[in-house]
């Protein structure tokens, strides 16, 4: 049958399939770059009259050449991801070279992704900004799929040891909301569209983030880099 | 099929059918290798609103899961329905060998499928619909393989 009468069909299922596996990689890599090109601008139209506001969450020393700024989302499990296994190898591998600031972006499509940013700032009032943070990505999987996360967070509370009748006050306090609020609208202010998005040293990094890739844009963001 | 049309014979139904069950094979397959393909890009891309508002999506792709030796599992799913594809237009072209490449591969992408519907229901307990689709279009490229008739004449 394959060829004997009309040499063309031979063929034919080979041009279909190179044409489909050309079609394939050609649509793949357009897509890409459009999402790229996304995640760039989003990123990269910071107007900086509106972005500036003191940090509220900070981590290294303030003096640190680089300053890495990550704008996320408790349920966000590509934020727990970069946070937990790049950004704090990272650090201890940079040291006191190296600032991280933290900035609420919950999205909305986040069932308990402002919650958990209230629970967070809740426990930054009693100073434990940071231990909640990490409770709260640790246990992600956990109360991120509950119906109430609420009562969660509260034993997060108690866990870390804080007042938790005044935890759960902070928590519903128009304070705590509006500071969350403010953080995501600076974030909106410097073109913050997706979670997590990444700045070093102000300038938008395009994802995908590797622990590699932050490695070179911190290098390269420090004095005296010389561009190869 | 050719050969028999050229002959004025009226064309075996069982060949026919062959060519029906391939070229539909063929087509879910390029259903699939599309997902994969949206799947490995916004992998690569590290979009994280791919999913939407679907949280349970975004736990299934935001899991350790989503990648198997830094590879994108997305992405293993591409050459799977490419060769799926492959396959079935070879298959349905008339060469033999085709079909149990086809067989093969496609038995090798429905146990795959099982073990991520596994860690889908089991241990992650949370669904992504993409998965799920990519799920769909194996289980419906074992019923087409399954269901094609033995080439037994092995006429060419």
């Amino acid at each position: 049958m394959v060829g004997r009468n009309f040499p063309m069909k031979r063929y034919l299922p080979f041009i279909i399939i190179a044409v489909v596996g050309m079609l394939t990689i050609g649509s793949g890599a357009m897509l890409y770059h459009a999402k790229l090109r996304a995640a760039l601008k989003g990123g990269a139209t910071a107007n900086s009259a509106k972005s500036e506001m003191p940090p509220q969450h900070v981590r290294g020393a303030s003096k640190a050449p680089v300053t890495l700024e990550e704008f996320a989302d408790f349920q966000c499990p590509a934020c727990a991801k970069t946070m937990m296994e790049m950004i704090r190898p990272l650090e201890k591998n940079y040291g006191s070279r190296l600032r991280v600031i933290f900035w609420h972006f919950p999205l909305p499509n986040h069932k308990h992704g402002r919650d958990a940013a209230l629970a967070a700032e809740a426990a930054s009032l009693q100073g434990r900004f940071w231990e909640m943070h990490d409770l709260l990505y640790q246990n992600q999987l956990v109360w991120s799929q509950a119906n109430d996360a609420r009562p969660m967070f509260n034993d997060y509370a108690r866990e870390l040891h804080l007042d938790v009748e005044r935890f759960r006050k902070d928590f519903g306090s128009a304070q705590v909301a509006a500071q969350v609020d403010r953080q995501r609208e600076h974030g909106v202010a410097r073109g913050v569209e997706n979670t997590p998005t990444i700045f070093i040293n102000k300038q938008p990094i395009a994802p995908p983030f590797s622990p590699e890739r932050l490695h070179e844009a911190i290098d390269a963001a420090m004095p005296g880099h010389k561009s190869s | 099929m050719r050969k028999n049309s050229a002959k004025g014979i009226a064309p075996n139904p069982l060949a026919r059918a062959r060519l029906i069950f391939n070229a539909i094979a063929a087509v879910v397959a390029l259903a699939g290798l599309a997902d994969a393909t949206y799947l490995t890009v916004a992998h690569v891309a590290g979009d994280s609103s791919v999913c939407g508002p679907s949280q349970p999506c975004a736990v299934v792709l935001g899991s350790t899961y989503a990648q198997i030796a830094g590879i994108p599992t997305a992405a293993f799913g591409v050459i799977a329905y490419f060769s799926a594809f492959s396959a079935a237009t070879l298959a349905a072209f008339g060469y033999p060998r085709a079909r149990t490449f086809l067989i093969v591969i496609v038995a090798a992408m429905f146990a795959f499928t099982l073990w991520l519907l596994y860690l889908q229901a089991f241990i992650l307990h949370a669904f992504c619909p993409f998965c799920l689709l990519s799920a769909a279009f194996t289980f419906c490229l074992a019923g087409l393989t399954l269901a094609t008739p033995p080439d037994s004449s092995r006429d060419f």
